[in-house]
């Protein structure tokens, strides 16, 4: 089968469990979010797909080979990793170079086209760019790469308004252009919410929720008004958390609304992602 | 079309009505060709699929065609079949919200005929 799975694996750092039985399958040409508080496993389970850390239990399979050891399967991924793994003195035109080498679609033109818009200065030394420059740098990389599969891991790190913008409209055109499999791991959620089409949640290394983006956002509401109609009307119900102020109560619910449940006086709106994800991931 | 999304309902659906809006306003006229699937999810930084999920809506209704190999065309008469359809949706889209309200600030029917007598003059 194509895509990547992941199936049932776990992960130990001492007495931290950093994945705890993980299932997904990130299927062919599909945008993902892999979303999850800091510490939640997201970054471990990126650098396990790309057989940088090995799991302790379970298997990922691409296109339906296992991934470990394995530098066929391994090519058709790109991670775009916080960390960097290129040599100290390193210039990023000599690694656009290299990474030609090294993934045989790698497209030079196009890295070098995106980095002029990104005002990337390629003669200067990796090592001596700032964070947002880092990012950026590793962005023209992942774009320009054309693996099947393409991880994003906070991809976005350090890069102001106006480049993350920009970031966004690439990725968009890239991939109508060219469909891939694209995992972006984020906690900016509200900006990637409208890119992506299926959201992966990730909690304490276990995957609490899996599902496309629109069935996740018909799913909250939020119920505002005075705080003895608000709990009179939760009294029974799914939920999430609630906010006060004085008299004044807000509650977050999961399920579907029905109108005419909802007691007159009290405002029903819809919950964003953002606070969707804060309150599902909430301890 | 507006660049700005509302929270309350599924962006494929305000694609869907961006479109309708535009068709309306003559800034897509009938017969006239409206741009492409990616030239909709890259201005408005969505998902494709969202954006072919809203084109859809519009196409099963006839209100948008599309040409193999060519693109998507406004279909003709597609200004009336919308008129009448947002015709049907005034009632619940705008007189029961607005009652709504009027109720909480104790306004009578004949206030709001008034208001609304104050909005066409103006």
């Amino acid at each position: 089968m194509s895509g990547i799975e992941i199936k049932q694996v776990s992960k130990r750092f001492g007495d931290v469990t950093a994945l705890d039985h993980v299932n997904i399958c990130f299927q062919k040409n599909k945008i993902y979010g892999l979303l999850g508080r800091n510490g939640a496993g997201k970054s471990t389970l990126l650098n396990v797909i790309t057989n940088r850390i090995f799991a302790d239990e379970g298997e990922v399979l691409v296109d339906g080979e296992p991934s470990v050891e394995n530098d066929r399967v391994l090519r058709k991924i790109y991670l775009m990793s916080e960390q960097s793994y290129y040599p100290p003195g390193m210039k990023v035109k000599e690694a656009f170079q290299w990474s030609a080498e090294f993934y045989p679609d790698f497209d030079k033109g196009y890295a070098e086209k995106t980095a002029s818009l990104f005002q990337l200065p390629t003669k200067k030394k990796i090592h001596d760019l700032s964070t947002g420059y880092q990012s950026i740098f590793k962005i023209c990389i992942a774009m320009a790469v054309n693996t099947p599969y393409v991880l994003f891991d906070e991809p976005v790190l350090g890069l102001d308004a106006n480049h993350r913008q920009l970031f966004y409209k690439l990725l968009i055109e890239k991939y109508s252009d060219s469909p891939s499999t694209i995992v972006i791991s984020t906690h900016l959620i509200e900006e990637v919410a409208n890119v992506i089409e299926q959201i992966i949640i990730i909690k304490n290394g276990r995957i609490i929720r899996d599902e496309t983006t629109e069935e996740l956002l018909s799913k909250g509401y939020t119920v505002s008004g005075n705080a003895a109609l608000v709990d009179r009307y939760t009294a029974g119900r799914k939920l999430l958390g609630e906010d006060t102020l004085g008299g004044l109560k807000s509650a977050y619910l999961l399920g579907s609304v029905k109108k005419e449940e909802v007691p007159a006086g009290l405002e029903v709106s819809k919950l964003d992602l953002q606070k969707l994800f804060i309150q599902m991931t909430n301890d | 079309m507006k660049l700005e999304f509302e929270e309350e309902r599924p962006i494929f659906i305000q694609i869907a009505e961006g479109i309708e809006d535009a068709i309306l306003s003559q800034a897509f006229p009938e017969e006239s060709q409206i741009p492409s699937i990616t030239e909709f999810s890259v201005t408005y930084q969505i998902n494709p699929a969202t954006a072919l999920k809203g084109i859809n809506l519009l196409v099963e209704e006839g209100i948008v065609y599309k040409k193999r190999g060519v693109g998507m065309f406004v279909s003709k008469g597609a200004v009336q079949v919308l008129r009448e359809k947002r015709k049907e949706q005034f009632y619940d889209r705008y007189i029961r919200t607005m009652v709504d309200e009027a109720k909480r600030l104790q306004l009578s029917p004949q206030d709001i005929v008034n208001l609304i007598e104050r909005g066409f003059e103006g």
